[in-house]
C-alpha cells in the first residue's frame, strides 16, 4: 500500500485533571473518507486540533506523507495542505461571499480572478455560490459552501470536517456527501467527525473509535452494524448500579405535555411534540448527544423560556407561562449545567449565590430587604450539610474547586426543599468524590418523594441512578425505556438518531412501565 | 512586539486605587502640557487645582458645580452597573429643565410652599420621559439604547431652542432668547448666605444615601448586579432583564431631569439657551472615577467640579485656553481607563507564537 496520507502514533494530550488523548494512533490514508466516532468528551476535538495545528501533543509523532512534521499552528496546516470545516462557522454576515473568502486568504487580493476561481471551484464540486451575494441572506447550507470552497481552493490534500451535518437539512446532506466522494475520488483524503451513525455507515471507508480519550478500535463501517459501533462508541463496561429495591410509583408530579418550542439559536435545535412525565420518588433521566435540544427543553422547562400554560405542570398546576420565580413557588427548583455565570455568579460570595435562587423559598429576602444575616447562615448551612470545601460563606465562588461549586448549587436547591427537581449534567467536569456525593443527595431526595428528572449526556450516570430514562434527537423525545430493562444497545441506537433504519431494535416494551405503577 | 495578558488574580484593593493613580498622573500630564506650552507648571497647577477652593466662596462654588455632575452620575451608575447605557443624560438633563422651568414659569408672579415641589416633581418627569423613548426602544425592539439616547440628546437641545427663541422667551425680554426669571418661590433658597449653594445640594446628598441603601441592602440591588455580571445567572434567578432596563433608565433619567431642574431653579434662576456645561456627558467620566459606587460618585463628582472651577480659574489668572477644562477630563478618563486595562492585565515583552507556549 502507498504511504498512508496522514499517520500519527502515540499520541497523547493532557489538561489539568483529565487525559483528553491517551496513545492515540490513527492513520488516514489518499482519496479515504476516514470517520472519527465517539461521544462528546471522547477526544475527538482534542486530536483534530493537534491536526491542525491548534494544540501541540504532548507526546506522539504526527507523519504527513511519510515524513515527521510539527505542526505549529492552523497557517503551518494549511500550507501542509490540511484544510479544515468547522462545525461553527466564522463569517462576516454583513459582507458578500466574495469578501469573506479574501479574508480568509493570505494575500490574495486579486478580486476579479478570485470571484473567477469561487465560481469554477464551487460549481466544479456541486457546490454552487455566487460571490457577490451577502452572507446575510444565505442559508446555514449555503453558509457551509462558503467554508468548504475556501478549503478548497487551497488544493488541500486532507479535509477535516467536524460535525458537517449537524446544521444541515436531509437534502443538503445528500448533496454535501456527493461533493466528499468526488473529492475522495480525486485523491483528497477526508476526516469525517460524527456520532450519527448511518451517516458514517453511508458515507466512510474507514473508522476510528474513541471513547475516554483513547482510541477503542480501528474499524470498517462496511462490516460493522451501526448496532456495534454503537456500543464500542458507548462501552460495555457498566452494571446497573443498585437502586433502592421498590420506589414509590406515586402520581405523577411533573408533566410535559407537547412541548413545541422555536429555537432562538442558529445552531440551537427546536423542540418538537415532546412528552413526559416524571412520578413522585422517581429518578427520570433523559439522555442525548449535546446540541439535540437539551438546551432549549432545560430552558423551557425551567421558565428561563415561556410556552402554552397545558404544556408544563408541576404538581397538577399549570406551569408553563410562568417564570423561574413562580415556577420556583410552585416548588421546582433547578440546576443548569453551567456552573459559572449561570447557577452561580464567580465574583460574588456564597451567601450571595444562596441569596440568587433562595431568596424567596428561605426568606433571604422580605419587602425587597436582604437579609444579609439569614443568606449567610442559609450559605453556611448548605456548605456544612453538602460537605463543601470552602472559608466559608462569605468566599467567593470562583475561590471553589468545580467539584465544591456543584456541591454548593446542589445543596442550594435541595436546601429549598423542592418537590420536583432539575439537574442538568450535575455531574460534568466534577471529580469523583464529588461526583457520588451529588448522585446519593439525588437518590436521597428522590426517596423523599421527590419528582427528580436528570438530563444528561454521561449514560453511566443515567444508568447509575434513573428509574426510567428517554433519549432526546433533533428535538424529539423517545419513548421512555425502564433502565434496568434497557440494553446499551438500545440506547446508543437511539442516541445516533436510528429509530427508524432497519437494523435499529425495536423500542423496549413500555407497558411494563404502566405494570410498575 | 508588546501584548497584554489577563492576570490571573485581580487585587480588590487596586480596583479602588485607580482612581487615585489616574488624578496623579493627570496631574503629572498637566503639568508637562503646561510646561511645553510655555506656562510655569507650578503657578498653573496652583491656579487650577488650589486657588479655587481656598475661600468659603470657592468651596460653595465646588458644591453648586458638583451637585448637578453627583446627581446624574449616581442615577447613570445604577444603569451601568446593570449593563444599560444610557448616554444621554444631558438630554434628560434639558427636558427636565425645560418640564420644570415651565411649571415654575405657569405659577409666575405666585407664591406658594407647593410651587418648588411640583417642579421638581415635573423637572424629574421630563427627564424620564425622555429616558423613556431609548427604555422603549430597547425593551421591546433590543435597539441600542447608547445611539438613541445620545442622538436624543441633540433633539432634546434643539427643542430647547425652538422653545426658548419661540413661546417660552421673556415678554420684557428685549428679544433675547430667555425666560422669565421665577419669582421668588419658584427658586432654590440658598443654604449658604452669600454664595450660590442651593437646596439642591442637599436633597442631591439624601438621594445619594437612599441609591447607596437601595443598592447595597435591597433585592433591587442585588438584580443589578447580577443582571450586569451573569446574564444568565440572572434568568436562572428569575430576574427581569426588560423591567431593568427600564428601571435604570427611568431612575437615570429622572435624576438627570431633576438636576437640569436645580440649574435652572438655582444658580441660573430662568430658562436659557444653553443649561448646562455638558454636566450629563462629564457625568459619565464621574461615574466610573466613583467605581460605579454612589459614595464614590461623590468623591469623583467633588474632583470633576474643580476641573471645571480650575479651568475657569487659570483662564481667567494665567490666561490659558478655555479648551482646558475638556483636556483635563479627557486626560482624567483615560488615564482611568488606561490603569483599569493594566489591573486587569500585565504587559508582556516578545513574539506571542515563541513566548506564548503552550
Amino acid at each position: 500500500m502507498a504511504t498512508p496520507r496522514l499517520t500519527l502514533t502515540g499520541i497523547r494530550k493532557a489538561y489539568p485533571g483529565v487525559l483528553a488523548n491517551d496513545d492515540v494512533d490513527l492513520t488516514v490514508h489518499e482519496g479515504e473518507i476516514h470517520a472519527l466516532l465517539g461521544e462528546n468528551g471522547a477526544g475527538k476535538s482534542t486530536l483534530v486540533k493537534i491536526i491542525y495545528g491548534v494544540l501541540a501533543p504532548d507526546a506522539g509523532e504526527i507523519r504527513w506523507n511519510g515524513r515527521p512534521v510539527t505542526i505549529a499552528s492552523p497557517n503551518a496546516a494549511r500550507q501542509l495542505g490540511i484544510g479544515m470545516v468547522f462545525q461553527h462557522f466564522s463569517l462576516f454576515e454583513a459582507l458578500s461571499v466574495l469578501e469573506n473568502v479574501a479574508l480568509g486568504m493570505d494575500g490574495e487580493k486579486n478580486w476579479k480572478a478570485l470571484a473567477r476561481r469561487i465560481t469554477e471551484v464551487s460549481h466544479a464540486y456541486g457546490l454552487p455560490l455566487d460571490p457577490e451575494r451577502e452572507v446575510h441572506e444565505l442559508s446555514v447550507g449555503e453558509r457551509q459552501r462558503i467554508e468548504i470552497v475556501r478549503c478548497l481552493l487551497q488544493n488541500p490534500e486532507l479535509l477535516i470536517m467536524d460535525e458537517p451535518t449537524s446544521v444541515l437539512t436531509p437534502q443538503e446532506v445528500d448533496r454535501l456527501f456527493l461533493t466528499l466522494r468526488q473529492l475522495a475520488a480525486e485523491g483528497v483524503s477526508i476526516l469525517y467527525i460524527s456520532h450519527k451513525l448511518h451517516e458514517i455507515k453511508a458515507l466512510c471507508d474507514a473508522a476510528t473509535i474513541m471513547r475516554g480519550g483513547k482510541v477503542v478500535a480501528h474499524c470498517d463501517p462496511a462490516v460493522e452494524t451501526a448496532r456495534s459501533m454503537a456500543t464500542l462508541m458507548v462501552g460495555s463496561n457498566f452494571a446497573p448500579a443498585e437502586k433502592p429495591a421498590k420506589r414509590l410509583k406515586r402520581a405523577p408530579r411533573f408533566q410535559v405535555n407537547g412541548l413545541d418550542l422555536k429555537t432562538t439559536d442558529a445552531f440551537g435545535t427546536s423542540l418538537q411534540d415532546v412528552t413526559f412525565e416524571v412520578r413522585a420518588g422517581e429518578v427520570f433521566g433523559i439522555a442525548g448527544v449535546a446540541g439535540n435540544g437539551q438546551s432549549e427543553l432545560l430552558a423551557a422547562l425551567s421558565g428561563e423560556r415561556r410556552v402554552e400554560a397545558e404544556a408544563i405542570i408541576i404538581d397538577g398546576n399549570r406551569a408553563g407561562r410562568l417564570g423561574p420565580r413562580d415556577r420556583r413557588a410552585l416548588g421546582l427548583a433547578y440546576i443548569p449545567e453551567e456552573r459559572n455565570g449561570h447557577a452561580a455568579i464567580p465574583d460574588l460570595t456564597l451567601s450571595e449565590n444562596g441569596l440568587l435562587s433562595a431568596f424567596d423559598r428561605r426568606a433571604l429576602a422580605t419587602n425587597g430587604i436582604i437579609r444579609y444575616a439569614r443568606a449567610t447562615s442559609f450559605a453556611a448551612e448548605v456548605i456544612e450539610r453538602f460537605s463543601v470545601k470552602a472559608t466559608g460563606a462569605e468566599a467567593r465562588a470562583s475561590s471553589l474547586s468545580g467539584g465544591n461549586l456543584q456541591k454548593f448549587v446542589v445543596g442550594r436547591e435541595i436546601l429549598q426543599a423542592p418537590n420536583v427537581l432539575i439537574a442538568a449534567q450535575p455531574t460534568w467536569g466534577v471529580d469523583a468524590g464529588a461526583a457520588a456525593a451529588i448522585h446519593q443527595a439525588l437518590l436521597d431526595l428522590a426517596a423523599h418523594g421527590v419528582a427528580v428528572l436528570v438530563v444528561s449526556q454521561d449514560l453511566d450516570e443515567l444508568l447509575a441512578l434513573t428509574d426510567r430514562l428517554a433519549v432526546i434527537n433533533g428535538g424529539r423525545l423517545s419513548r421512555p425505556l425502564v433502565t434496568a430493562e434497557a440494553t446499551l444497545e438500545e440506547i446508543g441506537l437511539l442516541m445516533g438518531g436510528l429509530h427508524d433504519l432497519p437494523d435499529a431494535v425495536p423500542a423496549v416494551e413500555t407497558e411494563s412501565v404502566a405494570a410498575h405503577g | 512586539m508588546v501584548r497584554l495578558e489577563p492576570r490571573a488574580e485581580i487585587s480588590p484593593a487596586m480596583r479602588w486605587l485607580t482612581p487615585v493613580f489616574a488624578v496623579i498622573l493627570t496631574v503629572a500630564a498637566g503639568a508637562i502640557l503646561f510646561a511645553a506650552m510655555g506656562y510655569d507648571p507650578v503657578r498653573s497647577l496652583r491656579a487650577f487645582f488650589i486657588a479655587p477652593v481656598s475661600s468659603a466662596y470657592g468651596l460653595a462654588e465646588l458644591g453648586v458645580k458638583a451637585t448637578p455632575l453627583i446627581l446624574i452620575a449616581v442615577g447613570l451608575a445604577v444603569g451601568f452597573r446593570a449593563g444599560v447605557w444610557n448616554i444621554g443624560a444631558e438630554g434628560q438633563l434639558t427636558l427636565g429643565a425645560l418640564a420644570g422651568g415651565y411649571v415654575g414659569l405657569l405659577f409666575w408672579g405666585q407664591e406658594g410652599w407647593y410651587i418648588l415641589p411640583s417642579m421638581m416633581v415635573a423637572g424629574i418627569l421630563g427627564g424620564m420621559a425622555w429616558a423613556a423613548i431609548p427604555a422603549f426602544l430597547k425593551a421591546k425592539f433590543d435597539v441600542n439604547e447608547i445611539l438613541v439616547s445620545l442622538m436624543l440628546t441633540y433633539v432634546g437641545l434643539l427643542l430647547l431652542s425652538a422653545l426658548i427663541y419661540g413661546p417660552l422667551k421673556s415678554p420684557e425680554g428685549f428679544g433675547f432668547p430667555e425666560s422669565r426669571m421665577f419669582s421668588p418661590a419658584a427658586q432654590l433658597p440658598n443654604i449658604l448666605a452669600g454664595t450660590r449653594l442651593h437646596l439642591g445640594a442637599v436633597i442631591t446628598g439624601v438621594i445619594v444615601l437612599v441609591v447607596w441603601l437601595l443598592m447595597s441592602r435591597t433585592l433591587f440591588g442585588f438584580q443589578v448586579t447580577v443582571i450586569g455580571q451573569a446574564p444568565a445567572a440572572a434568568r436562572f434567578a428569575g430576574f427581569s432583564r426588560s423591567r431593568m432596563i427600564w428601571t435604570s433608565l427611568l431612575m437615570g433619567g429622572g435624576l438627570a431631569g431633576l438636576a437640569g431642574l436645580f440649574e435652572v431653579a438655582g444658580p441660573i434662576g430662568q430658562i436659557v439657551p444653553v443649561i448646562s456645561p455638558g454636566y450629563g456627558f462629564t457625568a459619565i467620566i464621574v461615574a466610573f472615577l466613583g467605581r460605579l459606587h454612589p459614595l464614590g460618585c461623590v468623591l469623583a463628582g467633588l474632583l470633576v467640579a474643580l476641573s471645571y472651577l480650575g479651568g475657569e480659574n487659570a483662564q481667567i489668572t494665567v490666561g490659558m485656553p478655555q479648551a482646558v477644562t475638556g483636556v483635563f477630563q479627557g486626560m482624567l478618563l483615560f488615564f482611568l481607563l488606561a490603569s483599569d486595562v493594566l489591573v486587569r492585565y500585565r504587559l508582556r515583552l516578545g513574539n506571542p507564537a515563541v513566548a506564548g507556549g503552550r
